[in-house]
Protein backbone atom coordinates (compact mmCIF):
# COMPACT_ATOMS: atom_id res chain seq x y z
CA UNK A 1 0.00 0.00 0.00
CA UNK A 2 1.38 3.41 -0.99
CA UNK A 3 1.60 5.88 1.86
CA UNK A 4 1.17 8.88 -0.47
CA UNK A 5 -1.75 10.89 0.84
CA UNK A 6 -4.45 11.40 -1.75
CA UNK A 7 -6.21 14.75 -1.80
CA UNK A 8 -8.46 15.84 -4.64
CA UNK A 9 -9.42 18.97 -6.57
CA UNK A 10 -11.89 20.15 -9.19
CA UNK A 11 -9.58 18.91 -11.94
CA UNK A 12 -8.52 15.73 -10.20
CA UNK A 13 -11.12 13.82 -8.25
CA UNK A 14 -12.28 10.24 -8.40
CA UNK A 15 -15.78 9.81 -7.05
CA UNK A 16 -16.90 6.74 -5.10
CA UNK A 17 -20.52 5.75 -4.70
CA UNK A 18 -23.32 3.81 -3.05
CA UNK A 19 -23.98 0.13 -3.85
CA UNK A 20 -27.31 -1.15 -2.59
CA UNK A 21 -27.13 -4.77 -1.42
CA UNK A 22 -30.30 -5.04 0.67
CA UNK A 23 -33.54 -3.23 1.37
CA UNK A 24 -32.45 0.33 0.76
CA UNK A 25 -32.23 3.16 -1.77
CA UNK A 26 -29.17 5.18 -2.78
CA UNK A 27 -30.79 8.64 -2.47
CA UNK A 28 -31.13 8.16 1.31
CA UNK A 29 -27.35 8.60 1.63
CA UNK A 30 -27.30 11.98 -0.17
CA UNK A 31 -23.98 11.01 -1.74
CA UNK A 32 -22.12 13.76 -3.59
CA UNK A 33 -18.61 15.01 -4.22
CA UNK A 34 -17.69 18.56 -3.22
CA UNK A 35 -15.39 19.08 -6.20
CA UNK A 36 -18.06 17.99 -8.64
CA UNK A 37 -20.50 20.35 -6.92
CA UNK A 38 -18.02 23.24 -7.10
CA UNK A 39 -17.31 22.51 -10.75
CA UNK A 40 -20.99 22.96 -11.51
CA UNK A 41 -21.56 26.02 -9.31
CA UNK A 42 -21.42 29.74 -9.86
CA UNK A 43 -18.71 31.64 -7.94
CA UNK A 44 -19.67 32.19 -4.29
CA UNK A 45 -22.91 30.23 -4.59
CA UNK A 46 -23.44 28.33 -1.30
CA UNK A 47 -24.64 24.88 -2.24
CA UNK A 48 -25.77 22.77 0.70
CA UNK A 49 -23.91 19.44 0.56
CA UNK A 50 -24.76 18.31 4.10
CA UNK A 51 -27.73 19.22 6.25
CA UNK A 52 -28.61 18.21 9.78
CA UNK A 53 -31.94 19.89 10.63
CA UNK A 54 -31.09 23.63 10.73
CA UNK A 55 -27.33 23.12 10.43
CA UNK A 56 -25.53 22.99 7.09
CA UNK A 57 -22.24 22.45 5.36
CA UNK A 58 -22.16 24.50 2.17
CA UNK A 59 -19.80 24.04 -0.75
CA UNK A 60 -18.52 27.26 -2.29
CA UNK A 61 -16.72 27.76 -5.58
CA UNK A 62 -14.17 30.44 -4.67
CA UNK A 63 -13.27 32.57 -7.66
CA UNK A 64 -12.52 36.31 -7.62
CA UNK A 65 -13.93 38.51 -4.84
CA UNK A 66 -17.03 37.47 -2.94
CA UNK A 67 -19.74 39.83 -1.70
CA UNK A 68 -19.52 40.92 1.92
CA UNK A 69 -21.44 38.77 4.38
CA UNK A 70 -22.63 39.14 7.95
CA UNK A 71 -23.93 36.48 10.27
CA UNK A 72 -25.38 36.57 13.78
CA UNK A 73 -23.65 33.32 14.72
CA UNK A 74 -20.23 31.79 14.18
CA UNK A 75 -19.43 30.01 10.93
CA UNK A 76 -16.24 28.33 9.74
CA UNK A 77 -14.56 28.03 6.34
CA UNK A 78 -12.40 25.05 5.34
CA UNK A 79 -10.25 25.56 2.25
CA UNK A 80 -10.24 22.34 0.21
CA UNK A 81 -8.53 23.78 -2.85
CA UNK A 82 -6.61 26.93 -3.75
CA UNK A 83 -5.50 29.99 -1.81
CA UNK A 84 -8.29 32.06 -0.28
CA UNK A 85 -7.96 35.25 1.76
CA UNK A 86 -10.66 36.40 4.16
CA UNK A 87 -11.00 40.04 5.19
CA UNK A 88 -12.88 40.95 8.36
CA UNK A 89 -14.58 44.20 9.38
CA UNK A 90 -16.37 45.23 12.54
CA UNK A 91 -19.40 47.11 11.18
CA UNK A 92 -19.80 50.67 12.41
CA UNK A 93 -23.55 50.27 12.12
CA UNK A 94 -24.53 47.48 14.52
CA UNK A 95 -27.97 47.45 12.93
CA UNK A 96 -26.39 45.70 9.93
CA UNK A 97 -25.83 42.58 12.04
CA UNK A 98 -28.76 40.21 11.52
CA UNK A 99 -30.92 39.45 14.56
CA UNK A 100 -30.16 36.27 16.50
CA UNK A 101 -33.32 34.78 15.03
CA UNK A 102 -31.81 34.98 11.53
CA UNK A 103 -29.93 31.79 10.70
CA UNK A 104 -27.18 31.75 8.11
CA UNK A 105 -25.13 34.52 6.56
CA UNK A 106 -26.77 37.47 4.82
CA UNK A 107 -25.24 39.14 1.82
CA UNK A 108 -24.53 42.87 2.07
CA UNK A 109 -25.24 45.08 -0.92
CA UNK A 110 -22.09 47.14 -0.47
CA UNK A 111 -18.88 47.19 1.50
CA UNK A 112 -19.88 48.08 5.05
CA UNK A 113 -18.26 50.92 6.90
CA UNK A 114 -16.39 49.93 9.99
CA UNK A 115 -13.06 48.99 11.49
CA UNK A 116 -10.75 46.47 9.89
CA UNK A 117 -10.34 43.48 12.22
CA UNK A 118 -7.69 41.72 10.21
CA UNK A 119 -7.32 39.06 7.58
CA UNK A 120 -6.60 35.38 7.20
CA UNK A 121 -4.89 33.68 4.28
CA UNK A 122 -5.87 30.07 3.79
CA UNK A 123 -4.26 27.28 1.82
CA UNK A 124 -5.46 23.73 1.30
CA UNK A 125 -6.59 22.11 4.51
CA UNK A 126 -6.76 25.33 6.50
CA UNK A 127 -9.83 25.97 8.66
CA UNK A 128 -10.85 29.50 9.70
CA UNK A 129 -13.35 30.84 12.17
CA UNK A 130 -15.84 33.37 10.77
CA UNK A 131 -16.83 34.95 14.07
CA UNK A 132 -20.39 36.08 14.79
CA UNK A 133 -21.01 39.73 14.05
CA UNK A 134 -17.90 40.23 11.91
CA UNK A 135 -18.47 41.21 8.28
CA UNK A 136 -16.29 39.21 5.94
CA UNK A 137 -15.48 38.64 2.31
CA UNK A 138 -13.43 36.03 0.51
CA UNK A 139 -10.81 36.78 -2.15
CA UNK A 140 -9.46 34.06 -4.41
CA UNK A 141 -7.28 34.99 -7.38
CA UNK A 142 -7.53 31.47 -8.79
CA UNK A 143 -10.14 28.76 -8.60
CA UNK A 144 -10.69 27.42 -5.09
CA UNK A 145 -13.16 25.36 -3.06
CA UNK A 146 -14.45 26.13 0.42
CA UNK A 147 -16.68 24.21 2.81
CA UNK A 148 -18.65 26.56 5.06
CA UNK A 149 -20.06 25.28 8.36
CA UNK A 150 -23.19 27.32 9.01
CA UNK A 151 -26.96 27.23 9.40
CA UNK A 152 -29.46 27.27 6.55
CA UNK A 153 -30.10 30.88 5.61
CA UNK A 154 -30.97 33.16 2.73
CA UNK A 155 -27.77 32.34 0.83
CA UNK A 156 -28.13 28.56 1.17
CA UNK A 157 -28.98 26.72 -2.05
CA UNK A 158 -30.43 23.20 -1.88
CA UNK A 159 -30.46 21.15 -5.08
CA UNK A 160 -30.09 17.60 -3.87
CA UNK A 161 -31.44 15.98 -7.02
CA UNK A 162 -28.76 17.68 -9.10
CA UNK A 163 -25.79 16.86 -6.87
CA UNK A 164 -26.59 13.48 -5.29
CA UNK A 165 -26.42 9.91 -6.55
CA UNK A 166 -29.87 8.66 -7.53
CA UNK B 1 -44.99 6.66 16.48
CA UNK B 2 -42.36 4.80 18.49
CA UNK B 3 -39.96 2.52 16.67
CA UNK B 4 -40.07 -1.23 17.35
CA UNK B 5 -36.69 -1.23 19.09
CA UNK B 6 -37.70 1.65 21.33
CA UNK B 7 -41.05 0.10 22.27
CA UNK B 8 -39.44 -3.23 23.19
CA UNK B 9 -36.99 -1.65 25.66
CA UNK B 10 -39.18 1.01 27.28
CA UNK B 11 -39.99 -1.23 30.26
CA UNK B 12 -36.38 -1.99 31.21
CA UNK B 13 -35.44 -1.21 34.81
CA UNK B 14 -32.15 0.61 35.43
CA UNK B 15 -29.70 -1.55 37.41
CA UNK B 16 -27.78 0.68 39.79
CA UNK B 17 -25.42 -1.68 41.56
CA UNK B 18 -21.65 -1.83 41.19
CA UNK B 19 -19.91 -4.58 39.30
CA UNK B 20 -18.07 -7.39 41.09
CA UNK B 21 -14.74 -8.97 40.22
CA UNK B 22 -13.34 -12.47 40.62
CA UNK B 23 -9.72 -13.38 40.06
CA UNK B 24 -9.13 -16.05 37.44
CA UNK B 25 -5.83 -17.77 38.29
CA UNK B 26 -5.66 -19.57 34.95
CA UNK B 27 -4.60 -16.49 32.99
CA UNK B 28 -4.10 -13.83 35.65
CA UNK B 29 -7.05 -11.66 34.63
CA UNK B 30 -10.21 -10.86 36.59
CA UNK B 31 -13.76 -11.77 35.65
CA UNK B 32 -16.26 -8.91 35.71
CA UNK B 33 -19.86 -9.40 36.75
CA UNK B 34 -22.56 -6.77 36.36
CA UNK B 35 -26.29 -7.38 36.31
CA UNK B 36 -26.81 -10.77 34.67
CA UNK B 37 -23.66 -10.53 32.55
CA UNK B 38 -20.31 -12.16 33.27
CA UNK B 39 -17.24 -11.11 31.25
CA UNK B 40 -14.08 -13.24 31.21
CA UNK B 41 -11.11 -13.54 28.91
CA UNK B 42 -8.47 -16.14 28.17
CA UNK B 43 -5.37 -15.82 26.02
CA UNK B 44 -7.29 -15.33 22.77
CA UNK B 45 -10.98 -14.81 23.42
CA UNK B 46 -13.59 -12.94 25.42
CA UNK B 47 -16.53 -14.91 26.73
CA UNK B 48 -19.69 -13.15 27.87
CA UNK B 49 -22.26 -15.32 29.59
CA UNK B 50 -25.83 -14.17 30.13
CA UNK B 51 -29.06 -15.95 31.14
CA UNK B 52 -29.82 -17.18 27.62
CA UNK B 53 -26.38 -18.24 26.44
CA UNK B 54 -22.80 -17.35 25.66
CA UNK B 55 -21.20 -14.78 23.40
CA UNK B 56 -17.58 -15.23 22.25
CA UNK B 57 -15.28 -12.72 20.56
CA UNK B 58 -11.65 -12.32 19.61
CA UNK B 59 -10.09 -10.39 22.48
CA UNK B 60 -8.21 -7.98 20.23
CA UNK B 61 -11.40 -6.94 18.43
CA UNK B 62 -13.32 -6.80 21.69
CA UNK B 63 -10.80 -4.51 23.40
CA UNK B 64 -10.65 -2.17 20.41
CA UNK B 65 -14.44 -1.87 20.52
CA UNK B 66 -14.53 -1.49 24.29
CA UNK B 67 -11.91 1.26 24.01
CA UNK B 68 -14.21 3.32 21.79
CA UNK B 69 -17.28 2.68 23.95
CA UNK B 70 -15.40 3.92 27.02
CA UNK B 71 -13.57 6.82 25.37
CA UNK B 72 -16.73 8.16 23.75
CA UNK B 73 -18.89 7.86 26.84
CA UNK B 74 -21.08 5.28 25.04
CA UNK B 75 -21.31 7.69 22.07
CA UNK B 76 -24.46 8.57 20.14
CA UNK B 77 -26.82 5.61 20.09
CA UNK B 78 -25.66 2.08 19.39
CA UNK B 79 -22.08 0.88 19.85
CA UNK B 80 -22.25 -2.60 18.32
CA UNK B 81 -19.07 -4.55 19.00
CA UNK B 82 -20.24 -6.75 16.11
CA UNK B 83 -23.61 -7.89 14.74
CA UNK B 84 -24.51 -9.48 18.12
CA UNK B 85 -23.15 -7.69 21.21
CA UNK B 86 -23.17 -4.01 22.12
CA UNK B 87 -24.51 -1.04 24.05
CA UNK B 88 -27.20 1.60 23.52
CA UNK B 89 -26.77 5.02 25.08
CA UNK B 90 -29.79 6.62 26.71
CA UNK B 91 -27.68 9.46 28.15
CA UNK B 92 -27.74 8.60 31.84
CA UNK B 93 -28.49 4.94 31.43
CA UNK B 94 -27.07 2.41 28.99
CA UNK B 95 -28.36 -0.89 27.64
CA UNK B 96 -26.07 -3.91 27.25
CA UNK B 97 -27.47 -6.43 24.81
CA UNK B 98 -26.77 -9.72 23.11
CA UNK B 99 -28.68 -10.33 19.90
CA UNK B 100 -31.37 -7.71 20.54
CA UNK B 101 -30.71 -6.10 17.16
CA UNK B 102 -30.01 -9.29 15.24
CA UNK B 103 -32.83 -10.98 13.33
CA UNK B 104 -31.49 -14.49 13.98
CA UNK B 105 -31.26 -14.08 17.76
CA UNK B 106 -34.66 -12.38 17.87
CA UNK B 107 -36.28 -15.19 15.90
CA UNK B 108 -34.72 -17.81 18.17
CA UNK B 109 -35.63 -15.92 21.34
CA UNK B 110 -32.03 -15.98 22.52
CA UNK B 111 -31.64 -12.22 22.62
CA UNK B 112 -31.06 -10.54 26.00
CA UNK B 113 -30.85 -6.96 27.21
CA UNK B 114 -30.37 -5.15 30.51
CA UNK B 115 -30.23 -1.46 31.36
CA UNK B 116 -27.58 0.01 33.67
CA UNK B 117 -26.86 3.30 35.30
CA UNK B 118 -24.27 4.82 32.96
CA UNK B 119 -21.73 5.57 35.68
CA UNK B 120 -21.96 2.05 37.10
CA UNK B 121 -21.45 0.47 33.71
CA UNK B 122 -18.62 2.85 32.86
CA UNK B 123 -16.86 1.89 36.07
CA UNK B 124 -17.08 -1.77 35.13
CA UNK B 125 -15.92 -1.26 31.55
CA UNK B 126 -13.00 0.97 32.55
CA UNK B 127 -11.77 -1.55 35.12
CA UNK B 128 -12.09 -4.38 32.60
CA UNK B 129 -10.28 -2.41 29.91
CA UNK B 130 -7.39 -1.54 32.20
CA UNK B 131 -7.07 -5.13 33.48
CA UNK B 132 -7.36 -6.88 30.12
CA UNK B 133 -5.07 -4.56 28.11
CA UNK B 134 -1.55 -5.93 28.33
CA UNK B 135 1.71 -4.04 28.07
CA UNK B 136 2.54 -3.31 24.43
CA UNK B 137 -1.03 -3.37 23.14
CA UNK B 138 -2.74 -0.07 22.34
CA UNK B 139 -6.41 -0.57 21.42
CA UNK B 140 -6.52 2.92 19.85
CA UNK B 141 -3.66 2.20 17.45
CA UNK B 142 -3.74 0.70 13.98
CA UNK B 143 -2.66 -2.98 13.98
CA UNK B 144 0.62 -2.14 12.21
CA UNK B 145 1.48 0.30 14.98
CA UNK B 146 0.98 -1.81 18.09
CA UNK B 147 1.72 -5.13 19.73
CA UNK B 148 -0.53 -8.06 20.50
CA UNK B 149 -3.56 -8.27 22.77
CA UNK B 150 -3.11 -12.01 23.25
CA UNK B 151 -1.60 -14.08 25.99
CA UNK B 152 -1.82 -14.34 29.74
CA UNK B 153 -1.80 -11.22 31.86
CA UNK B 154 1.42 -9.25 31.45
CA UNK B 155 1.54 -5.66 32.61
CA UNK B 156 -0.83 -2.96 31.44
CA UNK B 157 -1.04 0.00 29.10
CA UNK B 158 -3.02 2.51 31.14
CA UNK B 159 -1.31 5.40 29.37
CA UNK B 160 -2.99 4.26 26.14
CA UNK B 161 -6.42 3.35 27.48
CA UNK B 162 -6.67 6.63 29.38
CA UNK B 163 -5.95 8.73 26.26
CA UNK B 164 -8.25 11.76 26.25
CA UNK B 165 -9.54 13.09 22.96
CA UNK B 166 -9.46 16.86 22.45
CA UNK B 167 -12.84 18.57 22.42
CA UNK B 168 -12.85 22.23 21.40
CA UNK B 169 -15.68 24.25 22.90
CA UNK B 170 -15.71 26.79 20.06
CA UNK B 171 -12.62 26.67 17.84
CA UNK B 172 -9.11 25.26 18.11
CA UNK B 173 -6.55 27.93 18.92
CA UNK B 174 -8.85 30.53 20.47
CA UNK B 175 -7.75 31.75 23.90
CA UNK B 176 -8.79 29.19 26.50
CA UNK B 177 -9.79 26.58 23.94
CA UNK B 178 -7.93 23.49 22.75
CA UNK B 179 -4.44 23.91 21.30
CA UNK B 180 -2.76 22.99 18.05
CA UNK B 181 -0.97 19.67 17.87
CA UNK B 182 2.80 20.04 17.85
CA UNK B 183 5.92 18.00 18.43
CA UNK B 184 6.37 19.87 21.70
CA UNK B 185 2.96 18.67 22.88
CA UNK B 186 3.83 15.10 21.95
CA UNK B 187 1.94 14.93 18.67
CA UNK B 188 4.36 13.64 16.05
CA UNK B 189 3.45 13.39 12.38
CA UNK B 190 2.11 9.91 11.65
CA UNK B 191 4.16 7.69 9.35
CA UNK B 192 1.37 7.59 6.76
CA UNK B 193 0.95 11.37 6.68
CA UNK B 194 4.63 12.27 6.33
CA UNK B 195 3.82 14.02 3.04
CA UNK B 196 1.12 16.31 4.48
CA UNK B 197 2.23 19.98 4.40
CA UNK B 198 2.59 21.51 7.84
CA UNK B 199 2.24 25.18 6.85
CA UNK B 200 -0.11 27.23 8.98
CA UNK B 201 -2.45 29.94 7.67
CA UNK B 202 -1.44 33.58 8.00
CA UNK B 203 -3.60 35.32 10.58
CA UNK B 204 -3.23 39.10 10.86
CA UNK B 205 -5.27 40.59 13.67
CA UNK B 206 -5.69 44.37 13.99
CA UNK B 207 -5.04 45.99 17.37
CA UNK B 208 -8.09 45.75 19.56
CA UNK B 209 -9.30 42.49 18.03
CA UNK B 210 -6.74 40.12 19.52
CA UNK B 211 -8.13 36.66 20.16
CA UNK B 212 -11.15 37.14 17.90
CA UNK B 213 -9.73 35.65 14.70
CA UNK B 214 -8.36 32.14 14.43
CA UNK B 215 -7.35 29.67 11.76
CA UNK B 216 -5.23 26.55 11.66
CA UNK B 217 -4.14 23.76 9.33
CA UNK B 218 -6.71 21.03 9.89
CA UNK B 219 -4.86 18.58 7.64
CA UNK B 220 -1.64 19.07 9.63
CA UNK B 221 -3.67 18.69 12.84
CA UNK B 222 -5.04 15.37 11.61
CA UNK B 223 -1.64 14.21 10.37
CA UNK B 224 -0.54 14.37 14.00
CA UNK B 225 -3.35 12.29 15.44
CA UNK B 226 -1.78 9.45 17.46
CA UNK B 227 -4.96 7.34 17.43
CA UNK B 228 -7.40 5.91 14.92
CA UNK B 229 -11.21 5.98 14.78
CA UNK B 230 -11.40 8.48 17.64
CA UNK B 231 -12.90 11.84 16.61
CA UNK B 232 -11.86 15.10 18.22
CA UNK B 233 -13.93 18.27 18.07
CA UNK B 234 -12.30 21.25 16.35
CA UNK B 235 -15.17 23.69 15.79
CA UNK B 236 -18.65 24.16 17.17
CA UNK B 237 -21.35 26.29 15.52
CA UNK B 238 -24.44 26.20 17.70
CA UNK B 239 -24.92 22.44 18.15
CA UNK B 240 -23.05 21.61 14.92
CA UNK B 241 -19.72 19.97 15.69
CA UNK B 242 -16.85 19.20 13.32
CA UNK B 243 -15.35 15.94 14.60
CA UNK B 244 -12.39 15.06 12.36
CA UNK B 245 -10.48 11.85 12.82
CA UNK B 246 -7.73 9.78 11.23
CA UNK B 247 -8.73 6.29 10.17
CA UNK B 248 -6.70 3.18 9.44
CA UNK B 249 -7.72 -0.49 9.24
CA UNK B 250 -11.26 -1.23 10.53
CA UNK B 251 -13.62 0.82 12.67
CA UNK B 252 -13.78 -1.53 15.69
CA UNK B 253 -17.52 -1.05 16.13
CA UNK B 254 -20.65 -0.94 14.03
CA UNK B 255 -22.02 2.44 15.01
CA UNK B 256 -25.80 2.44 15.08
CA UNK B 257 -27.06 5.97 14.58
CA UNK B 258 -29.64 7.52 16.90
CA UNK B 259 -29.56 10.64 14.71
CA UNK B 260 -28.32 11.57 11.26
CA UNK B 261 -24.55 11.75 11.00
CA UNK B 262 -22.48 12.97 8.05
CA UNK B 263 -19.10 11.91 6.66
CA UNK B 264 -16.86 14.17 4.56
CA UNK B 265 -13.88 12.29 3.15
CA UNK B 266 -10.98 14.75 3.28
CA UNK B 267 -8.28 12.43 1.97
CA UNK B 268 -7.77 8.91 0.66
CA UNK B 269 -10.56 6.34 0.82
CA UNK B 270 -12.87 4.48 3.19
CA UNK B 271 -15.41 1.77 2.36
CA UNK B 272 -18.45 1.61 4.62
CA UNK B 273 -20.46 -1.49 5.37
CA UNK B 274 -24.03 -0.41 6.16
CA UNK B 275 -26.48 -2.66 8.00
CA UNK B 276 -30.04 -2.33 9.17
CA UNK B 277 -29.89 -1.06 12.76
CA UNK B 278 -32.69 -3.27 14.05
CA UNK B 279 -31.86 -6.56 12.32
CA UNK B 280 -28.17 -6.32 11.25
CA UNK B 281 -29.24 -7.21 7.71
CA UNK B 282 -26.85 -5.83 5.05
CA UNK B 283 -28.18 -2.75 3.26
CA UNK B 284 -25.39 -1.00 1.36
CA UNK B 285 -21.70 -0.60 0.64
CA UNK B 286 -20.51 3.00 0.34
CA UNK B 287 -17.13 3.83 -1.10
CA UNK B 288 -15.94 7.30 -0.22
CA UNK B 289 -12.97 8.92 -1.94
CA UNK B 290 -11.35 12.31 -1.34
CA UNK B 291 -14.04 14.98 -1.62
CA UNK B 292 -16.99 12.62 -1.27
CA UNK B 293 -19.80 13.41 1.16
CA UNK B 294 -22.48 11.06 2.48
CA UNK B 295 -25.15 10.97 5.16
CA UNK B 296 -25.63 8.08 7.56
CA UNK B 297 -29.40 7.87 8.19
CA UNK B 298 -30.74 7.39 11.71
CA UNK B 299 -31.91 3.83 11.05
CA UNK B 300 -28.66 2.12 10.05
CA UNK B 301 -25.38 0.94 11.53
CA UNK B 302 -22.07 1.37 9.77
CA UNK B 303 -18.49 0.12 9.92
CA UNK B 304 -15.59 1.62 7.98
CA UNK B 305 -12.58 0.03 6.27
CA UNK B 306 -9.61 2.31 5.55
CA UNK B 307 -6.73 0.55 3.74
CA UNK B 308 -4.42 3.56 4.13
CA UNK B 309 -4.59 6.06 6.98
CA UNK B 310 -7.13 8.62 5.83
CA UNK B 311 -8.68 11.87 7.02
CA UNK B 312 -12.40 11.83 7.72
CA UNK B 313 -14.52 14.75 8.88
CA UNK B 314 -17.38 13.38 10.96
CA UNK B 315 -20.13 15.95 11.36
CA UNK B 316 -22.48 15.65 14.33
CA UNK B 317 -25.60 17.46 15.54
CA UNK B 318 -25.23 17.59 19.32
CA UNK B 319 -28.73 18.99 19.99
CA UNK B 320 -29.96 17.42 23.26
CA UNK B 321 -32.96 15.13 22.93
CA UNK B 322 -32.52 14.35 19.25
CA UNK B 323 -32.35 10.63 20.03
CA UNK B 324 -35.86 10.79 21.47
CA UNK B 325 -37.26 12.69 18.49
CA UNK B 326 -35.79 10.20 16.02
CA UNK B 327 -36.73 7.26 18.24
CA UNK B 328 -40.32 8.46 18.48
CA UNK B 329 -40.55 8.86 14.72
CA UNK B 330 -41.01 12.63 15.00
CA UNK B 331 -38.07 13.14 12.66
CA UNK B 332 -37.48 11.12 9.48
CA UNK B 333 -34.32 8.97 9.46
CA UNK B 334 -32.91 10.75 6.42
CA UNK B 335 -31.50 14.28 6.31
CA UNK B 336 -33.27 15.36 3.13
CA UNK B 337 -35.40 13.86 0.38
CA UNK B 338 -35.42 14.46 -3.34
Amino acid sequence: MSTATRFASIDDFDKGGVEIIGQDAAPRYLFSNMFEVARQSRPWERVVVAKNLEFTIECVRAEGDSPWYLCSHDETALCMQGQVAIEFLKPADAALIPPATQDGAVRLATTPGGTAMGRVRLGRGHLALLPAGAAYRFRSAALGVLLVQSLAGPESVERWAAICQH
Amino acid sequence: MATASQASTDSLVIIDTAHRVEFDPRYGYHRYLIGSFRFERDEYFVRVTYPKGTYVSDVSAFLRAMMRDVAWGFFYGWVNFDEVFGTVNHYGSVDVFVGSYNAGYKAAGTDFIERFDANRLMGCFKALLSDWTNAGFDPFAAPLETGSAYGSKHGNNDAAVNFQRELAERFVGLPGDTELRTDARGFAINRQFADVPQDEPEVETAPGFEGQLSAFNLFAYLSRSPVTWNPSIVSVVGQSAYCPTSEEHILPILHGNDRVEWFIQLSDEITWQVNDKATAAPRAIITMKAGDIAAMPADISHRGFSPKRSMLLVWENMTPGLEERYGAGELPPTAAEF
